[in-house]
């Protein structure tokens, strides 16, 4: 668990979590990016750009 | 070996490709390039002792540049720079996969509104007008009308960043409901899946719907051909069925996997990493586009 830094909900996370991975709150919506896992820092994602994708 | 792996963000296919690395004993090292500068000389000290740094850069500005430092730093990278370079200009990936001889979209590209609008009129409606550089079907136009067409151009030329003025209009080929993506190592498919849609777009980041498909023969010499057109590497390249043949439309170069590797009938990333200890024990040969 880790708190939102949006609203400040308990966020549920994965055992294989990665540091730069994207969280979802499920409380919120907020996407969190994972800055840290041991003990786990959560920010808010940077905004999606227009060159992002496959 | 030695893996780097360059990344702005982790998704479900690098953690995929990590947990695969790190299973068969791979020393990783995910390098975020946010955090990184490339001067002209010695690489940034994460690069230091590596058999083979893999791009998996989201943004593709980053990408063609990040490549093109590894290469400089005589890093091997997957994909090559030039690979990059070709997969992310939508006009450059035509033009290569048009003098490989590869069947792909009639395509016109034009600097100027009025160049633009002569185009969309001589393919006539419904056309498309895509932007050079982009994914996810994002900007995407389908034009059914001249007035949909002045408009979307004047939006584009007095709203957009100057690659919006670079006007890539291209037929639009009836499809039937789907198109099928190949993910393919050095041209060699890897797995395919059909993406279907009742939207014409029928891009997975869309949210069409994903099966399995076999690769036939045909499918299989397109995909080997558009590969060596744009040098190679780790790739995901795009056909439309068109009656009894195929069309490739492009070739991605920094190429998602999650949902074919949900459908695949194998291993999709594990066999990403068999292709890439491979190509690290050999070191990654130049480009040639």
């Amino acid at each position: 668990m880790a708190e939102c830094i949006e609203c400040g909900a308990d966020v549920s996370l994965h055992d294989d979590l990665e540091v730069g991975e994207i969280v979802d709150c499920a409380t919120c919506g907020a996407e969190l990016e994972v800055l840290a896992t041991d003990p786990v820092e959560l920010d808010a994602a940077p905004e999606l750009e227009e060159d992002w994708g496959e | 070996m030695r893996i780097g792996m360059l990344y702005s963000r982790i998704r479900r296919d690098e953690k995929l490709l990590l947990s695969e690395l790190r299973e068969r004993g791979h020393e990783v090292t995910k390098i975020d390039v946010r955090k990184q500068r490339f001067g002209l000389g010695e690489p940034p000290a994460d690069f230091a002792d590596l058999d083979l740094v893999v791009d998996r850069c989201l943004a593709t500005s980053r990408s063609r540049y990040v490549t093109r430092f590894a290469a400089h730093y005589d890093v091997p990278v997957v994909n090559h720079p030039e690979t990059a370079a070709v997969c992310a200009d939508k006009a450059r990936n035509s033009l290569v996969l048009a003098e490989a001889g590869v069947p792909t979209p009639a395509t016109e590209v034009a600097f100027t509104k009025e160049a633009a609008m002569e185009a969309i009129e001589g393919f006539g409606y419904p056309c498309v007008l895509k932007p050079v550089v982009g994914s996810w079907g994002r900007l995407m136009a389908k034009i059914d009308s001249r007035n949909a067409a002045e408009a979307i151009l004047e939006h584009k030329e007095t709203l957009g960043h100057y690659e919006h003025k670079v006007f890539y209009v291209q037929e639009f080929v009836e499809k039937p409901g789907r198109d099928i993506r190949v993910l393919a190592t050095d041209g060699e498919p890897v797995a395919a899946m059909a993406r279907s849609s009742d939207h014409w777009l029928t891009n997975a980041a869309k949210g069409a719907e994903t099966e399995h498909i076999e690769v036939d023969d045909e499918m299989r010499d397109l995909v080997e051909t558009a590969s060596d057109a744009v040098g190679g590497g780790l790739l995901g390249v795009d056909l439309m069925e068109t009656g009894d043949s195929y069309t490739v439309h492009e070739v991605n170069h920094t190429v998602e996997f999650k949902a074919l590797n949900e459908v695949a009938e194998v291993d999709v990333p594990a066999t990403v990493v068999d292709w890439l200890e491979a190509r690290a024990e050999r070191g990654v040969r130049e480009a040639v586009v």
